[in-house]
């Protein structure tokens, strides 16, 4: 059954498909970021065996969540932080909505993180009458135009300077022309005044360090470490499966993460936090609060077929291999998460009957698992998505009854053969008729976007008889 | 080589595209092989199975693998269909009683250019095919088969035949089965792509080992009328030297 979802984005598609701007846009960034990831890969005396070993560590956190995320718990709560176990958005939604209303704040600066897009933090704090900034300037450039993220690393992917430029004019102050320096400047003046004023600061954790107790924070604009040094209260939401087991394990996922996000060594700020300010120490937070957000992980995690799925490290690179994603772009998914991994995990989150469609929106071409930096087996999962739609959920009753007849038809050579006559004949006799590409013309899911082949009279099976008999 | 070849012809090479059938059974006899037909075949699945139509993709993987029971060695102009029974029938026929079959069945199937090279050991089929020739990557046989110098050993070899690489060969061509017609729109921005990357060859023919990805770029290449043509590469390696 089509979903409103499955209308919206089929819509959206279409129009997104036939946007020649878009797709140079998209085109240039991703065709930059290939370059570098390519040079990046070079730096690995062996990018394939890293793969393999970050796979490994991710499975074995994932095979053993519940011994490293109590490790991590403890470890933070020993260090006086807050450990808060949250089942479902709403829950961890709850929690911090309560922390801030209890300790009046009126500001919150926000580090990027999906699993807060996920939760839908920021609508919540705002209907609390709480102020919420992005500080990453990608975040912060969509935030302005009142946009979801575009892309999970590069939410403003989709935007040239000169749109960014012309936002900036109309929203900031001091912005005169496009120079990069300046724009940044503009940007860099509204974000410093929240910095000192925020109470709360909010960030995601791209790892949980179960042995160190610690949460590992990658940024490249250093917006994180102010967001996490300055303001009196710091809150991290991290989705269970970003547990790791070791401090050590580090020294090959964050170059991994660098290298499939951005093609860079390392990402340019890293920072590992692992509780508030203790006696003695001249900065950090004065409480620190980690939420844990399961929200439908477990039932992952018991699925034995895709539970690689919880492996994911956020990097993006299976959104830039993915020629559908490059052709509709990150908004039209309508997901927290687009792109492959957005396909496969949607259904998880939000139900397989209303997001089944995405797993249908894939030539299931691959290129999504051969980059996938912790081996996710992303383009077969999107097959079991569709198996699991036609054997759990109501999916076209048309396309069901003509499987059936379908298979039917091909569990004998000879109905095979003659359906293959009627329908080269059917096939001939409407372009003889000079209806193919027309409206009325019963292929048109086909010639609506591209010529029929030429049919032949005679199919393989015909013909070979003809020459050799029977065999 | 005597080595005796069941040919598994693709439903759609069968009805749509019988020459491919043909020029396979052409160049196998011609670097030595004998090859018949099992003529009870019909399809292997994929259609049912990518679209999550597992229940009657079942009934046919089995039967495949009855009607292939006998053979030796099975060759076949599809990458994908290849794919198909190698890689996706174990997890298809994961509680049948032909599992262990399918699986053995597996190791005997090839795709025509990675048998060519692999197992018969032949990259020169002696071919002759004067023209300006670009090679399309498609996806089952690249990633799931990891078939990505064979076609290119044996196309280096044709005679007159110059193979100018495309960018991004190995891009997608957004034919996708299903795909092409639940997702018309995004299905033909991507062939859009493709045939942009072959016109920048200046490329006469865009070759391929899937005959699917051929249909969808010839489609798209005469929707906008460009001058690029599509050819299995079993139809170049058959072009005998005159």
């Amino acid at each position: 059954m089509r979903s409103s979802a499955a209308a919206e984005f089929l819509r959206k598609a279409a129009e997104k498909a036939a946007d020649v701007a878009h797709r140079q846009t998209i085109r240039r960034n991703i065709s930059s970021y290939d370059l570098s990831v390519g040079r990046g890969k070079l730096r690995f005396s062996d990018w394939e065996e890293a793969r393999r070993r970050c796979a490994e560590i991710k499975w074995e956190a994932i095979n053993h969540l519940d011994k490293y995320l109590l490790e991590f718990e403890q470890k933070v709560q020993a260090r006086g932080g807050h450990v808060f176990w949250a089942s479902n958005a709403e829950e961890a939604r709850q929690y911090i909505e309560d922390l801030v209303t209890s300790r009046g704040v009126k500001l919150v600066v926000k580090a990027k993180s999906m699993v807060t897009e996920e939760i839908h933090l920021a609508s919540a704090l705002e209907r609390r009458g709480v102020e919420v900034l992005e500080t990453d300037l990608g975040e912060f450039i969509v935030q302005l135009r009142k946009e979801p993220p575009y892309h999970i690393v590069t939410p403003a992917m989709h935007l040239s300077r000169a749109d960014i430029s012309r936002l900036f004019r109309e929203k900031l102050e001091g912005v005169t022309s496009d120079e990069p320096e300046e724009l940044v400047a503009a940007a860099r003046r509204a974000l410093r005044k929240a910095f000192f004023a925020a109470d709360v600061g909010i960030t995601g954790a791209n790892f949980l360090v179960a042995d160190a107790g610690m949460i590992a924070l990658t940024t490249n604009e250093g917006n994180a470490r102010l967001c996490t040094a300055l303001p009196r209260i710091h809150v991290a939401v991290a989705g269970i499966e970003k547990v790791i087991p070791r401090l050590a394990d580090l020294a090959l996922l964050w170059p991994t993460l660098a290298t499939a996000g951005t093609g860079q060594h390392l990402t340019t700020y890293n920072t590992l936090i692992g509780g508030p300010r203790q006696p003695g120490e001249q900065d950090g937070p004065e409480e620190f609060h980690v939420i844990l957000l399961d929200n439908g992980r477990t039932e992952l995690l018991a699925d034995p077929e895709q539970r690689d799925v919880l492996h994911c490290i956020r990097c993006g690179a299976c959104l830039n291999a993915c020629p559908v994603y490059r052709t509709v772009g990150g908004h039209t998914y309508a997901t927290t998460y687009p792109g492959p991994i957005g396909s496969v995990l949607t259904p998880h989150l939000r139900g397989l009957e209303g997001w089944q469609h995405l797993s249908y929106a894939s030539s299931l071409c691959g290129n999504c698992t051969s980059v996938c930096p912790v081996r996710i087996d992303l383009h077969h999962h999107l097959l079991h998505n569709r198996r699991n739609a036609v054997e759990k959920t109501r999916h076209g009753w048309l396309e069901n009854v003509s499987f059936r007849a379908w298979r039917w038809t091909m569990m004998s050579s000879a109905r095979f053969g003659f359906a293959g006559r009627v329908g080269r004949f059917a096939v001939r006799f409407v372009n003889k008729l000079g209806l193919s590409g027309t409206i009325i013309d019963p292929m048109r899911t086909w010639t609506r976007h591209r010529s029929l082949p030429e049919v032949p009279r005679e199919s393989f099976r015909q013909l070979w008889r003809k020459r050799h008999g029977q065999r | 080589m005597a080595t005796r070849i069941a040919l598994f012809i693709p439903c759609f090479v069968d009805q749509i595209t019988p020459q491919v059938g043909l020029d396979t059974a052409r160049v196998l006899e011609r670097v030595g092989c004998s090859v018949y037909f099992p003529s009870e075949q019909t399809c292997c699945g994929q259609p049912a199975f990518n679209t999550g139509h597992w229940d009657d993709a079942r009934p046919l993987a089995e039967r495949f693998v009855r009607v292939f029971a006998d053979a030796e060695t099975v060759v076949c102009p599809s990458g994908s269909c290849t794919a198909m029974v190698r890689n996706f029938y174990p997890e298809l026929l994961a509680s049948s009683p032909l599992r262990q079959d399918a699986i053995e069945l597996g190791r005997r199937v090839f795709e025509l250019s990675e048998f060519l090279v692999k197992v018969a050991n032949v990259t020169d089929v002696e071919a002759s095919f004067p023209h300006r020739v670009t090679f399309h990557d498609s996806c089952h046989a690249l990633r799931e088969l990891g078939i990505r110098n064979e076609p290119r050993e044996l196309l280096k070899n044709v005679r007159g035949l110059e193979l100018v690489e495309m960018p991004a060969s190995e891009e997608c061509c957004g034919f996708g089965g299903m795909f092409a017609v639940k997702f018309g729109a995004i299905s033909a921005s991507m062939g859009d792509s493709k045939a942009e990357n072959v016109a920048a060859t200046g490329a006469e023919y865009v070759a391929s080992i899937d005959g699917s990805c051929l249909m969808h770029i010839e489609g798209v290449l005469r929707r906008r009328k460009d001058a690029a043509r599509t050819i299995h590469l079993a139809s170049v390696l058959a072009q005998e030297i005159q």
